[in-house]
């Protein structure tokens, strides 16, 4: 081939290029790639609510009867392997070592396993569902089934739901888990049937410390602002950016 | 009900740290290890194919239906392990009728559906459909109306028409290997997307998966194009064995730098997740990572297949090396997928602690159910070169 005739091929190759690299860009313009969706947008007008929830781990002293409250009010297998909340017990140990307990979610309470003396510091964390308004989860589900509803909470779909899992996966806080008797994800629904009739969540109603706190972020005389408000507040894993709205006081750096 | 529970009471025992308490049963299990194994099969036989259609590799005509033919038996039981773990199956079509955009997984459907319909079965009956039509006049009895139905009608033979074939054939492969590379770097973006999960979330994750595709369909189609031969007591073709040795050697070696890549970028990066991923390798998975998928699975085939680069020995020698590499492959790529899948829920997204896999040989997601899936494709297989086999064929395609 003569370098006119490679000179001649080249063109013909970068006008094809060309004509095919800008008819996928026009397309793409038309349909808007949106892997990273928000859902649901935080309502602009104030009048309409968008849940959040706030855990004070100063105050909690691992009674566990937030994890036991829910099982019986959204009727949750009782086995040790399926909540919709539960507690953990953080002991950081003079050496720096970390010890996790969640015996049975914490129903039946705490017993530490770690001699007094040796421990640097010790602390309970409520764990539920962050009802991120950049869910993984909802991302993930490849039906819909996952959604988030206007006001912000997660929900699954159990009649519309396969069961393929991949919710549970994506889920960076283990707070998803199949049903066993309905074969479907399964997660804390922020008592939706008690929230949206002006109730709180079992959770809430029954910490005898007021260590969990449900609120509108929405409104700013809600508990959950004025909380937000006088405490440094941090949500998990940030570095995921889920939008978490699940705001910890007091989150030690270990906790994950 | 009781007893539903108790292989997860017995699991807690195995439960090393902590774990969240959601954690204990593994979601995916052997099926969805099959998953990706399957469709990687599928995908490199194709490639392999079309190496010799598009890239004129003429060495490996002797392979080129028995490749695609493969990658069909395979791929019409790719869907099944996935469909049979989901916990409602028969709600399966929902991801075809609703599928979520935003789903990595969503995507699935179509794209197998595209590969499927549009690329193998296209390229299959255009590459046979002279044959189809000539056995269609020959053959009689059940095998004869099976031809009649798959000529479609179609049973011009005139030279112009015949040409269109091999051109339309030469079209599809073309699109073909784009399509390939797409179902299975799309299997790879699956679990790389997943940002909760630091084993499987890398941006290498559809390259790694690409290349170790392409590693087993070239393993797979070694070893059939040499069991294949050996049942039919024919002569193997040697210079077309030692071409796909030589391929599969030079993607062995790229797919063991992207995943050499992929992991010293990890262990040097050393993030958060690196202590836990560090147990992870030296605990639970090092038996199926260290000595099943890298050393037997990727350095002993590469050792012995770059010598035969260098140095050939008699034809027997080489062929007892080439069966023996073709079957450690596949074994190292099973185990590549599963030291993915498995490995990457086995500790807890806490980075405290790890929780078991026991694998059962009963029920839905046990082994004897799961390894059906393997088997029934080379029924497959033998169903289609009774059918369509590529030793009588009469039409063979230029090479454009």
């Amino acid at each position: 081939m003569s370098n006119e005739e490679i000179g001649k091929s080249r063109r013909k190759f970068i006008k094809k290029a060309a004509t095919v690299g800008s008819l996928l860009v026009t397309t793409s313009l038309f349909t808007p790639f949106n892997a990273v969706v928000y859902a649901v947008e935080r309502p602009k007008d104030p009048s309409k609510t968008w849940w959040g929830y706030g855990i004070d781990i100063e105050k909690c002293i691992g009674c566990g009867r937030c994890a036991n409250a829910c099982k019986t009010e959204n009727n949750i297998p009782k086995q040790p392997f399926y909540f919709r909340t539960w507690v953990e017990q953080y002991t950081i140990k003079n050496d720096g070592t970390v010890k996790v307990e969640s015996p049975n979610g914490g129903i039946d309470g705490f017993v530490q396993s770690v001699p007094p003396e040796d421990i640097f510091k010790a602390f309970f964390v409520p764990k539920l569902c962050n009802h991120c308004y950049k869910s993984p989860c909802v991302q993930a589900c490849p039906v819909g089934a996952t959604y988030e509803t206007p006001d912000g909470v997660v929900m699954v779909d159990e009649t519309y739901c396969i069961g393929c899992r991949y919710c549970v996966q994506a889920c960076p806080y283990g707070c998803r888990y199949i049903n066993p008797a309905k074969n479907v994800a399964d997660k804390c629904t922020l008592c939706y049937h008690r929230i949206s009739k002006g109730k709180t969540t079992a959770c809430v109603e029954v910490c005898p410390t007021h260590a969990r706190i449900l609120g509108n972020l929405n409104d700013p005389k809600s508990p959950l602002v004025k909380f937000m408000k006088e405490h440094t507040c941090l949500v998990l894993k940030p570095h995921l950016n889920t939008g978490s709205k699940c705001f910890y006081n007091a989150l030690s750096g270990e906790v994950r | 009900m009781e007893q539903n529970f108790q292989h997860l009471y017995d699991m807690l025992s195995q439960v090393q740290g902590f774990i969240y308490p959601n954690e204990l049963d593994l979601q995916w299990g052997l099926l969805i290890v099959l998953y990706p194994y399957i469709t990687g099969l599928v995908a490199g036989a194709f490639i392999l194919a079309s190496l010799e259609r598009v890239f004129n590799v003429k060495v490996l005509g002797p392979t080129y239906q028995l490749a695609l033919l493969t990658a069909l038996a395979f791929l019409l039981v790719a869907t099944m392990p996935l469909v049979s773990h989901l916990g409602h199956p028969e709600r399966f079509y929902e991801i075809l009728m609703t599928p979520h955009s935003t789903s990595a997984m969503a995507i699935f459907g179509f794209v197998y559906l595209w590969y499927l319909m549009v690329v193998l079965l296209l390229e299959i009956w255009f590459d046979y459909r002279q044959d189809i039509v000539i056995w269609s006049k020959e053959t009689k009895g059940f095998k004869g109306r099976i031809y009649k139905i798959l000529t479609l009608g179609v049973t011009d033979l005139s030279p112009s028409t015949i040409k269109w074939d091999d051109k339309i054939g030469y079209f599809i492969t073309v699109v073909g290997i784009p399509s390939a590379f797409m179902l299975h770097g799309y299997v790879g973006f699956i679990f790389g997307s997943i940002k909760a999960n630091p084993w499987w979330s890398t941006v290498l994750m559809p390259v790694i998966f690409l290349f170790s595709a392409m590693v087993s369909g070239i393993a797979l189609v070694l070893f059939i194009y040499m069991a294949v031969s050996f049942f039919r007591k024919q002569k193997i073709d040697m210079p077309a064995l030692d071409s796909i040795a030589k391929f599969l050697f030079y993607i062995l070696v790229i797919d063991f730098t992207m995943e050499g890549l992929d992991q010293i970028h990890r262990i040097y990066e050393a993030e958060e997740s690196f202590e836990i991923l560090f147990l992870l390798v030296h605990g639970p998975l090092f038996l199926t990572l260290f000595v099943f998928q890298i050393f037997l699975g990727t350095v002993v085939p590469l050792i012995s297949l770059g010598t035969l680069q260098l140095y050939k020995p008699s034809e027997k020698i080489r062929k007892i090396i080439y069966l023996s590499c073709s079957l450690l492959v596949l074994f190292g790529i099973f185990f590549m997928r599963w030291n993915v899948v498995i490995g990457g829920q086995l500790f807890s997204k806490s980075f405290y602690g790890f929780t078991g896999y026991k694998l059962h040989l009963l029920g839905s997601e046990g082994f004897l159910f799961s390894i059906i899936w393997v088997i029934i494709p080379f029924f497959i297989l033998a169903f289609l070169l009774w059918l369509l086999p590529p030793w009588k064929k009469v039409g063979q395609h230029e090479n454009n």
